[in-house]
């Protein structure tokens, strides 16, 4: 489904933010999830056991290159996440502003055109725009990973009928919705538009109990994709009666 | 001589990468490097010269999103 790696979830977690590794690693089970995003960043307390939790869970590594501006720290932050995890996928963003942590679209397709010539399987963190993800397909992505809302808000899908009209630009290309996701329903809702798949972290990390809303992102994903394989009904401006009225009877 | 290790001034005997990390007793299996901005390959440690003043970064993974 992602550069060839099919999955059974469609669920992406990230790892920041819990308030503990325990809680985190009963996260990662209760959502299901097979992949999970990671950062590199300077040794902190924490490393050896944040290590340790990685190699007790066997999920598919995302790393990301998040905080990177630049296409030189994008790019030097993605060979550093190659060697280390030993994976050639990368969770690209070049960010462009740092209040909406929006991507910097001229960067990020720099960055990737670089990347995939080098051989790395990029995801990359874009917005709903049609010609920059023409640009990211151009430069060899096989993947697009919209923003819903900016990083961190919870907002949900910000921008509803441009997500649409990428995701009926690109049919084939699959689709993840990074970012912005706050609840459940937010991801329900993507899913059955007929994306691929939801990267979300702070919703869960930032729960009053993580690990139950794990369980429940992980439902809502899991219900958006098959609603959407099941197709979704038309919606009418009028209301039709669902009981047939042929045999009514004449009470009057 | 002086290098910046992290972003912190740290003066070592080493010479070269592998040397300064061995000196740091980093265990090279869970870091990759960087050097004034530039990835090094574990390969290129010990080929590494350093020089006054290098902006040496030692990364680890992390939790992130």
């Amino acid at each position: 489904m992602f550069y060839g790696t099919s999955l059974t979830s469609r669920c992406l977690l990230g790892t920041a933010g819990y308030p503990s590794p325990a809680i985190l690693s009963a996260a990662i089970e209760a959502s299901g999830t097979e992949v999970i995003t990671v950062s590199l960043r300077r040794e902190g307390a924490g490393g050896q056991a944040f290590r340790e939790l990685l190699s007790q869970h066997s999920r598919h590594i995302l790393p990301n290159t998040a905080g990177c501006h630049t296409v030189k720290e994008a790019v030097t932050t993605a060979y550093m996440a190659r060697e280390l995890f030993n994976t050639r996928w990368i969770k690209l963003e070049v960010i462009g502003h740092t209040d909406s942590l929006q991507p910097d679209p001229f960067a990020l397709v720099e960055a990737a055109k670089i990347l995939c010539a080098e051989g790395f399987q990029v995801f990359p963190y874009t917005t709903e725009d049609r010609i920059v993800g023409e640009k990211l397909l151009a430069a060899g992505c096989q993947v697009l990973m919209p923003w819903g809302a900016p990083i961190g808000s919870g907002q949900g899908l910000n921008n509803l009928r441009g997500l649409q009209a990428l995701r009926a630009a690109f049919p084939e290309v699959p689709m993840i919705i990074d970012a912005g996701i706050g609840a459940p329903s937010h991801a329900t809702q993507a899913m059955e538009m007929g994306f691929d798949g939801i990267l979300l972290n702070t919703a869960v990390a930032k729960a009053r109990d993580p690990v139950a809303m794990a369980q429940a992102f992980g439902q809502a994903i899991s219900a958006g994709h098959t609603a959407y394989q099941a197709g979704l009904m038309m919606q009418r401006d009028m209301a039709e009666p669902s009981t047939p009225l042929f045999g009514l009877a004449n009470l009057s | 001589m002086q290098i910046i290790l992290n972003g912190r001034p740290v003066v070592t005997e080493a010479t070269e990468l592998a040397g300064l990390l061995r000196e740091q007793q980093i265990d090279i299996t869970v870091v990759a490097c960087a050097v004034n901005g530039q990835f090094v390959a574990k390969s290129g440690y010990a080929a590494l010269n350093l020089q006054e003043g290098m902006r040496v970064e030692v990364l680890s993974p992390m939790q992130g999103g």
